[in-house]
């Protein structure tokens, strides 16, 4: 006899049943779709679609783009998060809470405002144009949209391991006569790593789909400042739903493996921790 | 994977050997600083002054526009309707993972994450390729004369797509963190299953409940990529307010996509003041301040306060 | 009758965690379920409640067979290990709260509260909530709010596990006295014998998943059925010893081990009471050095190091002690007066035996 799990806890069948009725309705529907009209393709079609030449340049500057901006949080965000947790100084708890501004924000009005602001009459652009940096409309832009958007994912992800860290720790080094120099290297380095490391992933996984913020900062030049959502989006309005297709489910292939590693990173990050 | 976890703001009692040379932590600030200013607080200013900078009446005038009051009434339309459907589904959701083993939990908590990793403007293809004319579906609803794309209806539901995982994401940790003994010692007094749903598990994960509500709401107020896909752009039928400021911007007024751009930064600002709130609240709920055990009050059997009396 | 268990067994994913238990509660008693960690105690309890389902055997309340019956139609009472109260209900809420389920009229559910807030020394806390009181405050009030809608019986897990070690005492007298006065059918689940020891009627022992003993403390204590009983219970010298000619020996001692054949390795317990020290090495029977003494308030309990190097534990009362002259360092004698042959965990024991 197959021995089930007892759970006085009632209400199981119900709510898993709403739920599967529920993804499947909102979720798994629209998925099938896509995949269906996938199957329509044919293979040598798909291939031509998927990757020729304005394609390839969309993804480029989709993942080159999205993979710098999330270097350059990884680095800034990890500082960031440092400054927050670890010191007191005015404005702190402001810019606390402002770090999830990106997150709470329409993307679209974060487009437009990074767009005027780095243009050539805007608080930033005016004296950074004359120098030859163009933040908007262009590959520069791209890169400053999707380091605002990915923001909070690398300040959030390392905060709380920052307040988790063991002070006693750093303190033991201290006694055993290592510099502040060697100690943030070699002891609170890599005890941040997976974190970074996770931040780093969600904030690409985040930057690879964005399209709002970018629609209104890129100018949207084929081959140079278009990026693959946005190319999904003219291939739509012209209908041509085959080759939207053929790219989206490439896009979608790679953001579910970055998504498998990200849980898979999350796990292996907590490896040392006590269960 | 948590879209945001709730933080706690961090200590900064001093550690007087563990810390960084005074000039050093100057600098790191410094340099923290400038880059929170750039990508934080200059584009949030920068909102307002464009929004201003054809004067107040001008704000005032698109502001109150017959078609922007249009989009806020799709928006608000679209927020009342995904908000609370995707809050019941994160409740229900929450219940069966949390508090049930099963075969195929992981492969429901994959879905659940989804959205996060499909690109908004996928999820309105997919919704395209289902109900609209040439899609899965299209020929059915043409049939019945159903507008679902290019007509609030499919607007609803891209956006229920995308923001479908914030409620369960928040819940979920939240509900498992408690364990389910409140839950059992409910059913050992006799309450069924819904009094207990209802009088001890909802209360128990309030501030997480309310959090992940805040944050749906925001992202459904605010969201672009997938709408887009799904408006068909009907100014003044199919806009949403962030639709009408893509609009405005590729008309001749500067200023206005500004104005309209912010309200919903005003959206934002709301949405931080209470997501700040909520974690405080939440805080302070969590600090357990144990009082030191004191001896049974009143008359007390025992002689003495326990001790073995001397033979 | 209050509870009975017939042949009541458990099994996890094909590991057996209680196998074929059967026992009673008479009505009025105080019965604790003691073993060790991971010994299936718990699980018993919580398949009295409902909130696990035995694999085999039947289990009845009040004569009433409740196996298939759900946990919250069972009216039992359960206090769990850490409470469970309900954060964000105030205390009188988290009490009425089993009166609010069965629909208790507003007045009487007063008065209830107010009577249970009386009887657990609860009064000026009615409006904390949980994060506001003490261990010892939140365990009364767990066991009110399982009192409130008058339970058939009411079961404990180690309720004083949480509790700080000073008031575990007091929390365990009064405890006893709240049973005897309310004449409520209360079974526990506790891993410390001195606590089953000191307040329940009946002791039921358990160890892997069966039950080794069921009696009176005194009766567990003086005549434990097995070897596990006798070693879980109270403190005890064991030795291994190897038998000649109907002795049993280990470096000086002998012990008399009739009917057991050559050669074969026994082990002999003995208690620290059956232990007699003297002050003159010549005396008694064996010598040995007081290697260190422990003070347990009203007796002492000595450690006696023989020459072959083991150690002998002995127990006598303050007095005994001081009167005898004793001291750590000095050279004694002592006999062995009551010892046992030990015949391995689960079997039966051996009688005791007296040296005369």
């Amino acid at each position: 006899m197959a021995e089930r799990r007892f759970n006085p806890l009632p209400g199981f069948g119900l709510t898993l049943g709403f739920t599967v009725c529920y993804l499947s309705l909102v979720l798994a529907l629209p998925l099938a779709a896509l995949a269906l009209r996938c199957l329509e393709i044919s293979w040598g079609e798909f291939w031509k679609l998927a990757f020729n030449a304005r394609a390839l340049a969309a993804y480029r500057l989709t993942f080159g783009a999205s993979f710098v901006a999330a270097s350059i949080n990884a680095i800034f965000g990890t500082l960031l998060a440092w400054v927050l947790a670890r010191y007191e100084f005015p404005g702190r708890r402001f810019i606390d809470a402002l770090v999830d501004f990106p997150f709470a924000l329409p993307t679209a009005v974060a487009g437009l405002t990074l767009a005027s602001l780095f243009s050539s009459e805007g608080w930033l652009g005016r004296w950074l144009v004359p120098r030859g940096i163009e933040g908007a409309y262009s590959v520069l832009g791209v890169v400053i949209a999707l380091t605002f958007v990915g923001l909070p994912f690398s300040v959030r992800t390392l905060q709380p391991v920052l307040a988790s860290l063991d002070r006693g720790v750093e303190e033991a080094a201290a006694t055993l006569g290592a510099g502040r120099w060697r100690t943030v290297t070699q002891i609170i380095a890599p005890a941040l790593a997976p974190a970074v490391l996770t931040g780093f992933t969600l904030s690409f996984a985040r930057a690879i789909g964005e399209y709002g913020s970018i629609v209104f900062i890129s100018g949207n030049v084929p081959f140079e400042t278009e990026i693959a959502p946005m190319l999904i989006v003219m291939r739509l309005e012209a209908y041509d739903y085959t080759g939207a297709v053929a790219l989206a489910v490439v896009l979608m292939i790679i953001s579910f493996v970055l998504l498998a590693s990200i849980n898979g990173l999350e796990r292996w990050a907590r490896r040392f921790e006590e269960t | 994977m948590n879209p945001l976890p709730i933080h706690q703001s961090g200590s900064t009692r001093p550690h007087v050997a563990t810390q960084e040379h005074p000039l050093a932590q100057v600098l790191l600030i410094a340099v923290a600083m400038l880059f929170a200013a750039v990508f934080l607080l200059l584009p949030l200013l920068n909102v307002f002054s464009q929004a201003f900078s054809a004067g107040w009446r001008h704000y005032a005038r698109e502001v109150t526009s017959p078609d922007t009051v249009a989009a806020i009434r799709l928006t608000l339309l679209v927020a009342v309707i995904a908000v609370p459907l995707n809050t019941v589904f994160g409740l229900l959701a929450a219940w069966t993972i949390a508090r049930f083993e099963f075969r195929g939990k992981a492969l429901i908590l994959t879905l659940i994450d989804m959205p996060f990793a499909i690109s908004p403007v996928v999820s309105g293809l997919m919704l395209v390729l289902l109900f609209g004319t040439q899609g899965v579906l299209g020929g059915w609803l043409q049939e019945r004369g159903w507008k679902v794309v290019f007509a609030p209806p499919g607007m609803v539901l891209a956006t229920m797509l995308v923001t479908l995982p914030f409620v369960a994401r928040e819940l979920i940790p939240a509900m498992q963190a408690q364990g389910s003994e409140q839950e059992q010692a409910a059913l050992t007094l006799g309450a069924s299953g819904w009094q207990t749903f209802w009088r001890v598990t909802l209360p128990s994960v309030k501030w997480g409940l309310l959090y992940g509500v805040i944050l749906c709401n925001a992202r459904a107020m605010g969201e672009f990529g997938a709408v887009s896909v799904v408006s068909g752009h009907i100014t003044g039928e199919t806009d949403t307010l962030p639709l009408r400021v893509d609009k405005l911007y590729h008309e001749f007024d500067p200023a206005a996509p500004f104005a309209v751009a912010s309200l919903l930064t005003l959206l934002a600002l709301v949405t931080l003041a209470l997501k700040t709130w909520l974690e405080w609240r939440e805080d302070r709920d969590l600090k357990r301040t144990l009082a030191p055990d004191e001896p049974i009050a009143g008359e007390s059997r025992t002689i003495g306060g326990g001790e073995v009396p001397p033979a | 009758m209050s509870i009975q268990l017939q042949n009541v067994s458990k099994l996890f994913g094909g590991v057996s965690a209680v196998h074929h238990v059967s026992f009673q509660v008479k009505e009025g008693e105080l019965v604790a379920l003691l073993g060790p960690s991971g010994c299936g105690k718990t699980t018993v309890l919580r398949m009295i409640a409902g909130l696990e389902q035995p694999t085999e055997g039947a289990i009845f309340v009040r004569g009433r067979r409740v196996n298939d019956i759900p946990v919250q139609k069972r009216n039992i009472g359960f206090v769990f290990q850490a409470y469970a109260l309900f954060r964000h209900m105030t205390v009188r809420e988290n009490i009425a709260f089993g009166l609010k389920v069965k629909k208790w009229r507003r007045a009487d559910r007063e008065v209830r509260v107010a009577d249970l807030v009386r009887l657990l020394k609860l009064e000026g806390l009615e409006h904390r909530y949980p994060h506001q009181l003490s261990g010892g405050q939140r365990q009364r009030v767990a066991i009110a709010r399982a009192l409130a809608p008058k339970p058939d019986v009411l079961l404990l897990d180690e309720p004083f596990a949480a509790v700080d070690a000073r008031i575990r005492q007091e929390l365990r007298e009064w405890l006893v006295h709240l049973q005897h006065d309310l004449g409520v059918t209360m079974l526990f689940v506790t891993h410390d014998q001195e606590e089953a020891m000191e307040i329940a009627d009946r002791i039921v022992i358990f160890s892997r998943g069966h039950i080794e003993q069921i009696a009176s403390p005194r009766e567990v204590y003086e005549n434990p059925a097995t070897e596990f009983v006798a070693r879980f219970i109270g403190v005890m010298n064991v030795l291994e010893a190897e038998a000649h000619q109907g002795v049993a020996r280990r470096g000086e001692l002998e012990f008399p081990a009739p009917g057991v054949p050559d050669g074969a390795r026994v082990r002999v317990g003995f208690r620290p009471y059956g232990v007699r020290v003297s002050p003159d090495p010549a005396a008694l029977r064996y010598r040995g050095v007081i290697q260190h003494t422990f003070f347990l308030g009203l007796m002492m309990r000595v450690e006696i190091e023989l020459i072959s190097g083991l150690l002998v534990r002995a127990r006598l009362t303050k007095e005994d002690y001081s009167r005898l002259g004793l001291a750590e360092g000095m050279e004694v004698s002592f006999e062995i007066r009551q010892y046992r042959i030990l015949a391995g965990e689960d079997a039966p024991l051996e009688p005791e035996m007296n040296v005369l």
